[in-house]
């Protein structure tokens, strides 16, 4: 669709009139990392970002949710039956989202959102927001998103995408949705030269990006074969089996529900970030636990991401090469280098 | 530091030919500037894997309880004090163990050299001489190891082994330092104060426990927050909830922990949980004279009984 600009100078008065109009999520530096969070002034949206720390997932998807409460107290009428809380899912924005992470979503929706179920909290905050990301020129060196059938530039996941030319941004509004939102702002046309410096930077960006290992050649391989592969035990020895992949991981979706009741007359039914990192996530009521051992563990969550889903949907990997789990894992497990493990079979050094 | 390197493979390569050890457990080189990766190398091909220098923080004493082999283990002085601790709770024995002793001058923070880049993006680091050299893009930065230590290390008094079946080198000077400053002004502060600047510290907790899953003490068959029968804490990341998980963490380590930083290097949101760590240390070391790990043959002082143990907060 058409591409139109934004003057630097202009940009917190365009972030104020979607914010007139809509809830906006944008990078906000809050300490020595960032988070997208819903804007309370334009001034605190800071493009000048490379990534957030934790993934925007918890913008659709939050880490703990209030699905239904209930009452217990014997003289409510209503006692003992569970209601759904009401929640929010008035139109909103996420300004500045990475290629990567909008892609994440996609993936997500495999699970959330498909033809055959749909995850009614999910479905509807998708709905109801709009994605207006920003093209990395600059991917970090823990940055694989091509490797991940992805890339600093793809368009497939956003509703509108801008690209940082320097003194401003080139907008390119690439759906419906995004049409309607950003027409709500003053757009001007970007000037002839804006194309061919878009394609300067994207190529510039792509090239700057290694391939990391080949998807294809795990997706060929038995099963089996990579599941009782010796190499596990090297892979897995370092991990702590803390949650820290999985929570700032876009495309890691598990919940856990839990009741918490309150002085013994009421309750909530609660959704939470749950990990397959930890032992808890497969303990059964009987006392038996599938997955007791560490490396059993490490092994489902580098099979999920990396084969299980790939067998199963036939769409890649279930990984947008964002590299967050390359830099934030404190034993410094690396997600490429068991992509190169699981494709060539073999431990050795790449 | 780096000179152990050498001393390690050799005798990693030694101990796994002799079969003195099943494993040797030390770093190899990682694939992120200023990370190194636990590792176990079970042959002498692997024993070249093995290195050291200034971004072993992680302590290694978390990979051994209730294991059974024959172990070889590089070890810095925290690290050594919690091996102490375990073979005192009877989470390893001693027998089992060949400890490679590591004498350290502390351990690199990435994250404040990091602060110092104004957001560049280290590509590669190199030490050497006690200094770190990291580069990027269109930069190149030197800084001086001593001045980016971990803030555990920077205030450590205990960085040669306290056990040790054979030395890396000569032990180092420890060091003379005011090791609670951080501690006092919180102490000075009153509690509304204190209050509030917990609460800011933990407020960008996501509850992954990585802080517990680095700690060498926290090695419970199932820890308090996987408990489901009864539930001791909620799993929301309500102000409350988070609070409940990090003081009893701390309570739980208390007199039993080394100050090794594992927690703090390990937080991915950069939270400083040695802050509470810290005060139940000092506490314990004020009431009871004891420094975890520092002896062989007396339990933590919070897991015996004494008719003459000090009471003033009863």
């Amino acid at each position: 669709m058409s591409e139109m600009f934004i003057a630097k100078g202009d940009f917190p008065a365009i972030i104020e009139r979607l914010m007139s109009r809509y809830r906006v999520y944008a990078p906000v530096k809050n300490g020595r990392y960032y988070d997208f969070a819903a804007l309370k002034e334009a001034g605190a949206a800071d493009l000048g970002f490379k990534n957030t720390r934790v993934s925007p997932k918890g913008v659709l998807y939050p880490q703990a949710e209030r699905m239904f409460e209930y009452s217990l107290a014997k003289d409510d009428p209503e006692v003992n039956i569970v209601k759904e809380t009401p929640k929010d899912f008035s139109p909103q924005v996420i300004l500045g989202i990475r290629p990567c992470d909008a892609k994440g979503f996609k993936l997500d929706d495999a699970n959330f959102c498909s033809d055959k179920f749909k995850d009614p909290w999910w479905a509807q905050r998708r709905e109801a927001t709009t994605l207006i990301g920003l093209a990395c020129n600059t991917p970090s060196s823990t940055c694989f998103c091509t490797t991940v059938n992805t890339g600093p530039f793809d368009t497939t996941g956003l509703d509108a995408m801008l690209v940082d030319t320097g003194d401003g941004y080139a907008l390119q509004v690439l759906t419906e949705k995004g049409k309607n939102v950003l027409g709500i702002v003053d757009l001007k046309p970007a000037p002839a030269q804006v194309a061919g410096k878009i394609e300067e930077l994207k190529a510039g960006a792509e090239k700057s990006i290694p391939t990391a290992f080949d998807p294809a050649a795990i997706a060929q391989k038995e099963t089996l074969e990579i599941f009782n592969a010796p190499f596990w035990d090297e892979i897995h020895f370092g991990c702590l089996n803390c949650g820290t992949c999985t929570f700032l991981c876009p495309t890691c979706w598990c919940f856990d529900i839990q009741d918490e009741v309150q002085e013994g007359t009421k309750g909530d039914r609660l959704r939470l970030w749950d990990s397959c990192m930890f032992s808890l996530f497969t303990f059964h009521g009987s006392g038996h636990n599938p997955r007791s051992q560490k490396v059993q563990r490490v092994r489902q969550r580098f099979m999920h991401k990396l084969k299980y889903y790939q067998d199963k949907y036939g769409t890649g990997t279930a990984c947008v090469g964002c590299g967050r789990c390359v830099q934030a894992c404190p034993v410094n497990i690396d997600i490429r280098q068991v992509g190169r493990i699981l494709g060539s079979g073999c431990s050795c050094p790449a | 530091m780096q000179a152990y390197t050498e001393k390690i493979r050799e005798a990693a390569k030694r101990l796994l030919a002799e079969k003195k050890v099943d494993v040797v457990i030390g770093f190899r080189k990682g694939t992120m500037p200023l990370m190194n990766e636990p590792f176990q190398a079970r042959t002498p091909e692997q024993a070249d894997l093995l290195v050291w220098d200034g971004n072993c923080g992680i302590n290694l004493a978390n990979y051994l309880p209730k294991r059974t082999e024959k172990i070889a283990i590089v070890a810095k002085g925290c690290d050594s004090r919690n091996i102490s601790i375990q073979i005192l709770e009877n989470q390893i024995k001693r027998e089992q163990l060949y400890i490679l002793g590591a004498p350290c001058k502390g351990m690199t923070d990435k994250r404040k050299i990091q602060d110092e880049l104004e957001g560049k993006e280290i590509f590669q680091a190199e030490e050497a001489g006690g200094q770190v050299k990291v580069s990027g893009r269109d930069f190149e930065k030197t800084f001086n190891r001593s001045e980016y230590l971990q803030e555990n290390c920077a205030v450590c008094l205990h960085r040669n082994p306290v056990i040790s079946d054979e030395m890396l080198g000569e032990p180092v000077q420890e060091q003379q330092v005011e090791c609670y400053e951080d501690i006092k002004q919180i102490e000075a502060m009153t509690p509304e104060e204190k209050r509030k600047h917990f609460d800011a510290l933990i407020e960008p907790c996501i509850r992954c426990y990585a802080c517990r899953s680095a700690c060498p003490a926290c090695y419970c068959p199932t820890c308090f927050v996987d408990e489901s029968k009864p539930q001791w804490v909620g799993k929301t990341t309500d102000p409350t909830d988070t609070r409940t998980f990090h003081f009893l963490r701390a309570f739980h380590v208390a007199g039993r922990c080394s100050d090794c930083g594992s927690c703090e290097r390990a937080c991915p949101v950069g939270i400083k949980v040695r802050q509470f760590t810290k005060k139940l240390e000092k506490e314990v070391k004020e009431l009871y004279g004891y420094e975890a790990g520092m002896v062989q043959d007396l339990r933590p002082p919070l897991d015996v009984y004494r008719p003459d143990d000090p009471e003033p907060f009863l």
